[in-house]
């Protein structure tokens, strides 16, 4: 059992690790992905929406 | 270990502790705005038609066997009686609709769909390689995943159908001559709704009432750590806002049968495409279809784990005074402070709700070898990054990650009601390459991707190794020519040297698995051995 109780703890790290890294990207490129997003857009978002009409379903 | 209720869903083979049988169903929003004048049916019936040659291409198979529905029941219900066909919605008569559709489509008409109807027949309803059915239901395609026996692999299956779909998607563009359009999500902004329904099968001893009483609360707070969320509130959106939940507006009652209208938390279908002494299929109708994996996982392994503690009579015991309402409450406050009444006038956050379950299932099902591990760990860290009200949490809650981009959007000034923040909302969850938004924040690092690219791939063309469905996807690949109907428990096939069909039965979801099937898929095996062989079963 102890060397699963150090395979647990490692992967705490791990995932602290992780999130540190996840929270600096974020930061770092909220304007950039904004940018990037905008690039992938529909150019008429009013048109686009409305034309959005689906039939109902389960 | 109390275990009051009788387990028996699980194999006896030894294997990891905590599988459970489960599949995913998505139906996708469909759209083709170059062809307005083509029904969703007929454009539905596009992309399953082209399947076939996605299939091919991949090295796999499509066949365009017709679904056998000769055990589906969608008016059995669950608390012991069935539901008077005459009194039932057209909606509800599922195991008719498939010829109503035919029908609605050899009736209309119109250029482009002239093209491609006389190219090729079309086709209405696929079994694939990888054991899943693509097939029109109603006015939009579907996907239902092969059996899978734990939470990761259902979320692998389901990534890969999503692949299949928005390559079929492609196909039937080029054939139609104009881009068609599908979106994972559930619903239009306008006041529909369609589903992504999820099924875990339960074995048949365990009472109904203990399901419905277990569930409740878990149900009415699971949004918080899976929903795909949505700009606007209420059917329409009539009121500018952003909501957890893309169903969470749609739901009407307690318990009950449909799922087109009046939808129940709890429905009550009992169909198990199964030995129905042994099992009852849990079909649940309340998620919303996710594009983050994570979202998935977490979705699909706390559910297994919360049916694990009603089966053991371990889960915890909440009343909620209003849960249709309190449905709305929680979708209505991405701030997560809502307080819920529960029996006794305790006041309970969707949170505590989930961290009460979640607690029970660490104490009980901790076990590092257990089939749903990563899905408890994962539970666990989602909750916990909510709670602090950390923004990480959006790397692998769907809704929280759908937030955060919008809140950038609104500190550029966009209000709710911007149409773009409305057009931000629908191409989240458009499949096409380089289109869909939730896709682009996955290949750039802002969500968990968690399945490998190789595991992806591999599950477009092979179906799970560890249930019935290996079979299905199997004979399917090996002996197309021999395929004549195909259900989620039988197979019929036709031999030349024999003058009748032969029907197969695959009563038991844990049979039919690759170990039980040695040599009877190899080069060389002959399709006479895999009938000789499942007629054991």
């Amino acid at each position: 059992m102890q060397g699963q109780k150090s395979g647990w703890e490692q992967s705490k790290v791990h995932e602290n690790e992780a999130l540190s890294a996840i929270k600096h990207n974020r930061d770092a490129g909220v304007d950039n992905l904004l940018d990037e997003i905008d690039g992938l857009l529909e150019t008429n978002a009013e048109q686009f929406v409305k034309g959005y009409v689906q039939k109902g379903g389960q | 270990m109390s275990a009051q209720a009788p387990r028996g869903v699980e194999p006896q083979d030894g294997g990891r502790p905590g599988r459970r049988i489960m599949g995913l169903e998505t139906e996708f929003g469909i759209l083709a705005p170059g062809l307005p004048e083509l029904s969703p049916t007929q454009l539905s019936a596009a992309v399953v038609t082209a399947m076939v040659e996605v299939a091919q291409e991949l090295g796999s198979r499509g066949a365009g066997a017709p679904w056998d529905y000769v055990h589906e029941r969608p008016l059995q219900d669950a608390r012991g009686f069935e539901q008077e066909r005459a009194t039932a919605d057209p909606s509800q008569l599922t195991n008719e609709g498939a010829v109503l559709d035919a029908r609605q489509i050899a009736l209309e008409d119109g250029d482009a769909w002239a093209a491609l109807k006389s190219e090729q027949d079309v086709l209405m309803n696929l079994v694939l390689g990888n054991g899943a059915r693509f097939y029109v239901d109603h006015a939009h395609p579907e996907y239902s995943s092969p059996e899978t026996s734990n939470a990761w692999d259902a979320m692998t299956w389901d990534l890969a159908g999503d692949r299949l779909a928005s390559r079929a998607a492609e196909l039937a563009g080029q054939r139609l001559g104009t881009e068609v359009l599908l979106h994972k999500n559930n619903t239009d902004g306008k006041g529909q709704s369609y589903g992504a329904h999820e099924n875990y099968l339960v074995p048949r001893a365990l009472p109904f009432d203990s399901l419905v009483d277990g569930l409740t609360p878990f149900f009415v707070t699971r949004q918080v750590i899976c929903g795909a969320g949505r700009v606007g509130l209420g059917r329409r959106g009539e009121r500018p806002g952003f909501q957890l939940s893309q169903r969470g507006d749609f739901f009407e009652n307690r318990v009950g049968l449909e799922t087109t209208i009046r939808r129940p938390l709890i429905n009550t279908r009992d169909e198990p495409h199964a030995d129905d002494a042994r099992f009852r299929r849990l079909h649940v109708i309340i998620g919303d279809a996710n594009l983050f994996p994570a979202s998935t996982l977490i979705r699909a392994g706390s559910t297994s784990l919360v049916l694990r503690l009603i089966e053991d009579g371990l889960a915890p015991r909440i009343t909620l005074a209003d849960p249709v309402g309190d449905l709305q409450r929680v979708s209505h406050d991405p701030g997560l402070g809502a307080t819920l009444v529960a029996d006794g006038g305790r006041r309970l956050t969707a949170l505590d709700i989930q961290e009460l379950y979640l607690g029970a299932a660490e104490r009980h099902y901790g076990d590092p070898e257990d089939a749903e591990r990563e899905a408890l760990r994962l539970w666990r860290r989602c909750v916990d990054l909510l709670r602090a009200g950390d923004p990480a949490a959006g790397h692998w809650v769907e809704w929280r990650g759908k937030l955060s981009l919008m809140e950038r959007y609104r500190e550029r000034g966009l209000a709710w009601d911007d149409p773009k923040l409305a057009l931000v909302d629908l191409q989240w969850a458009d499949l096409r390459p380089g289109k869909g938004l939730a896709n682009a924040l996955l290949q750039r690092g802002q969500a968990a991707g968690m399945v490998g690219e190789g595991e992806v791939e591999a599950a477009l063309t092979t179906p799970p190794s560890d249930t019935r469905a290996w079979t299905r996807g199997r004979t399917l690949t090996r002996f197309p020519e021999a395929v004549v109907a195909a259900n989620w428990d039988s197979l019929s096939l036709s031999l030349d040297c024999l003058p009748q069909l032969v029907r197969v039965g695959l009563p038991d979801p844990w049979q039919g698995t690759q170990a039980l099937t040695q040599g009877l898929f190899e080069p060389g095996a002959r399709v006479q051995e895999l009938i000789k062989s499942l007629r054991g079963l």
